[in-house]
C-alpha cells in the first residue's frame, strides 16, 4: 500500500472509534462536570459556582449516602473475593478436565439473567410470604411469617449474588495459566497449605483478584437495581439518590453533581486498589 | 500432585463448599421460575398445583404474559434495541480490532485504555450524561434554531447510544482477542496468489472473525435485553421489557406472570448465551 492510502485507512478505521469516544463518552461527562458546576440563582437564571457541591457537603444525608455505598461496596467486594476465590480454585485446579467446562458453564448461566429476575428471586424466598419464611412455619421452627427483606444483610446478599461472577470469571482465568508444578515446588519446599497458598498461588493470582475486585466494586457502587428491590425505601443508595434528583425533583445540576462524585469517588478507589497492588488498568481489566 | 497434600476431610468438606455455592446460584432462579407455572393468584408457597394459565390464559385476572398488550409491548421493543445495539457494537467492534491490532500510531496504549474505560463507569452515569448532552443539543437548536429534534429526547434511540456506548467495549475486547490470533501468513499466502486487498478481507479474515463477531453479537444482544441502570434514565413512552416489568412490581406487586415472563427469558438467554459459546469452540480444522 502506498503511504496515501495507508494514512487514508487508518483514518476510517479510527473514526468510527473516536466518534463513539468523543460523543458518547467524552463529551457528555465534560457536560455532567459543566452542568453540576451551574448554581440556580432565579428560576431560568444561571452562574457559575461550586454551590451544588457545598450543598453536598453541608447535608449530612448525601454524603453520608455515599459513604455508607462506598464501605458497603468494598464489603460486597470482599465477601465476593472470600466466597469467590475457592470456587475459582477448584474449578481451575482441583476439578477433572471433564467436570471443569461443565462447572464453569454453571458459573456462567446466572450472568445471562437480568439483575430484575435476580432480584425477583430473592425477594420470593426473602419476605415475609416467601419460600423461606413459609418453610420455616411449616416445619415449625416459628410460628408467625419472618419478614427477611429490607435490611441491610438482605441488600448485602443480593449484591454479593449479583456480582460474585464477575469475580470468578477473572480468578479462573488466571489460576488456569499456573502450573501446577508451581504449587508442587512449593509443597517439596516445606511450606503448609497457608504458606503456599499466601506466598505462591495468591501473588500468581493478583492480576485476577485486582480485575474482579475493580469491577465489582465499580458494578456495586453503581447498582441501583438490587438496593432499592431488596433494601426498600430506606436503603439509601447512593445511585437512588441521583435517579430521586434528576427524575423526581427535576434538579438536574445537583444531580450531575452527585453523579460527578459517584464517578470520582469509585475512580480514585479504584485508583488506589491499582497503587496499593501494583497492578494496571490494561494488564488486570482489558484481559477478562 | 497438590492434591495428594490434601487430606481426605479437606476435600470432602471442599466439595460440599461448591455444592452449597451451587444451591445459593439456583435459589432465586429456580424460585423466579417455578412459580410460573403454581396455579395461584400469588408467587408464593403453598403450591396449588401445575397450570399454564400464567403464559396462554387470555382473561382476567389470570392473564397468560402471551396476552399481556404491555408485556408484548415491552418485548417488541427490547428485541428492537437489542438488535441495533449488537449490529452498530460488532461493527464497530471489528473496526476497533483492526485499529488496535494492526495499526501503529502514536498513543496507542492511551487510546486502548480509553476503549476499556466505558466498561467501569457506573450505567447510571451513563445513562445521565447522554441525557444531559443530548437534552442541551435538542433546547440549543429549539432556543437559537427553531427546530424541534425529536430524536434527542428521551426514547428508543438514546437508549440504543447509551447501551451501545459500553457494549461496543465488550464486543471490542472479544474481537481484539480474536484478530491477535490470526496467522498474518494466511493473509500473505493470498496475496501471493493474487487476491486482491479486499478479497483477502472478505474471503479469508473476516471468515476466520466470524465465530468472535457472532458470539460478541450474542453477549451484546443480551447485555442490552437486560440492560435496566442505563436504560432507566434515557427510556421514553416505548419502555422495554425490563422497565415494564420493574413498573409492575413497584406499582401492581408482583402476579406470577412476572414469574412467567422470568422463566421465558431465563430459558431464551439460556438458549443464546449456549449458542455463543458452541460457536467460539474451537473447529477440529483450525
Amino acid at each position: 500500500m502506498s503511504s496515501d492510502a495507508k494514512r487514508l485507512s487508518l483514518i476510517l478505521l479510527f473514526s468510527p472509534f473516536a466518534l463513539w469516544i468523543t460523543l458518547l463518552i467524552m463529551l457528555p461527562h465534560i457536560g455532567i462536570v459543566a452542568l453540576s458546576l451551574r448554581e440556580k440563582v432565579a428560576p431560568r437564571v444561571y452562574e457559575f459556582g461550586f454551590g451544588n457541591y457545598i450543598d453536598f457537603i453541608n447535608e449530612p444525608i448525601y454524603w453520608n449516602t455515599l459513604l455508607r455505598t462506598g464501605s458497603m461496596s468494598l464489603l460486597v467486594t470482599v465477601l465476593a473475593l472470600i466466597i469467590g476465590f475457592p470456587i475459582a480454585y477448584y474449578i481451575a485446579k482441583v476439578a477433572g478436565k471433564r467436570s471443569r467446562g461443565a462447572l464453569f458453564l454453571m458459573c456462567l448461566i446466572p450472568l445471562w439473567v437480568s439483575d430484575l429476575i435476580r432480584a425477583f428471586g430473592w425477594i420470593l424466598l426473602l419476605r415475609e410470604t416467601g419460600v423461606i419464611s413459609s418453610v420455616l412455619i411449616w416445619s415449625g421452627m416459628t410460628e408467625q411469617g419472618i419478614e427477611f427483606l429490607y435490611n441491610d444483610v438482605a441488600v448485602v446478599v443480593g449484591l454479593v449474588y449479583t456480582v460474585i461472577l464477575f469475580m470468578i470469571v477473572p480468578l479462573v482465568s488466571t489460576l488456569d495459566g499456573m502450573g501446577d508444578d508451581m504449587i508442587e515446588a512449593g509443597y517439596n519446599l516445606g511450606g503448609g497449605n497457608l504458606t503456599v497458598l499466601r506466598r505462591i498461588i495468591i501473588p500468581y493470582a493478583m492480576p485476577g483478584i485486582v480485575a474482579g475486585c475493580i469491577v465489582v466494586f465499580m458494578l456495586t457502587a453503581g447498582s441501583y437495581l438490587t438496593p432499592i428491590l431488596l433494601g426498600g425505601k430506606n436503603s439509601s443508595w447512593f445511585t437512588e439518590q441521583i435517579y430521586d434528583q434528576f427524575i423526581t425533583r427535576f434538579n438536574w445540576e445537583s444531580g450531575a453533581a452527585f453523579g460527578f462524585l459517584l464517578l470520582a469517588f469509585t475512580s480514585f478507589v479504584v485508583w488506589l486498589g491499582l497503587r496499593l497492588s501494583g497492578q494496571s488498568l490494561a494488564n488486570t481489566v482489558a484481559k477478562t | 500432585m497438590a492434591r495428594a497434600n490434601t487430606s481426605k476431610a479437606l476435600l470432602f468438606g471442599y466439595k460440599a463448599y461448591m455444592v452449597a455455592f451451587f444451591v445459593f446460584l439456583a435459589g432465586p432462579l429456580v424460585a423466579a421460575g417455578s412459580f410460573a407455572f403454581n396455579d395461584s393468584l400469588f408467587p408464593a408457597l403453598p403450591w396449588q398445583g401445575f397450570t399454564l394459565d400464567w403464559f396462554f390464559n387470555d382473561t382476567e385476572p389470570k392473564l397468560g404474559m402471551f396476552h399481556d398488550r404491555r408485556l408484548l409491548r415491552g418485548l417488541y421493543y427490547s428485541f428492537v434495541i437489542a438488535l441495533m445495539v449488537s449490529v452498530l457494537s460488532v461493527g464497530v467492534g471489528t473496526t476497533n480490532a483492526f485499529l488496535f491490532v494492526r495499526r501503529e500510531f502514536p498513543y496507542k496504549n492511551f487510546f486502548y485504555i480509553l476503549m476499556i474505560v466505558p466498561l467501569v463507569i457506573p450505567g447510571v452515569i451513563l445513562g445521565i450524561s447522554i441525557l444531559v448532552l443530548a437534552s442541551n443539543i435538542a433546547n440549543a437548536a429549539d432556543d437559537r434554531l427553531g427546530i424541534e429534534l425529536e430524536f434527542l429526547r428521551p426514547g428508543i434511540f438514546l437508549v440504543v447510544l447509551g447501551q451501545f456506548s459500553f457494549i461496543t467495549t465488550i464486543t471490542s475486547l472479544v474481537i481484539t482477542a480474536r484478530l491477535r490470533k490470526f496467522d498474518m501468513s494466511l493473509e500473505e499466502a493470498a496475496l501471493n496468489l493474487g487476491a486482491g486487498r479486499a478479497r483477502v478481507l472478505r474471503t479469508v479474515t473476516l471468515p476466520f472473525l466470524r465465530p468472535a463477531m457472532i458470539a460478541s453479537g450474542i453477549v451484546a444482544f443480551l447485555v442490552s435485553f437486560e440492560n435496566f441502570n442505563t436504560t432507566l434514565f434515557l427510556v421514553g413512552s416505548e419502555s422495554p421489557l425490563t422497565i415494564t416489568m420493574y413498573d409492575r412490581m413497584a406499582k401492581v406487586g408482583s402476579t406470577p406472570v412476572l414469574n412467567a415472563v422470568s422463566f421465558f427469558l431465563m430459558v431464551g438467554s439460556g438458549l443464546l448465551a449456549l449458542i455463543s459459546v458452541a460457536v467460539q469452540r474451537p473447529q477440529p480444522s483450525e
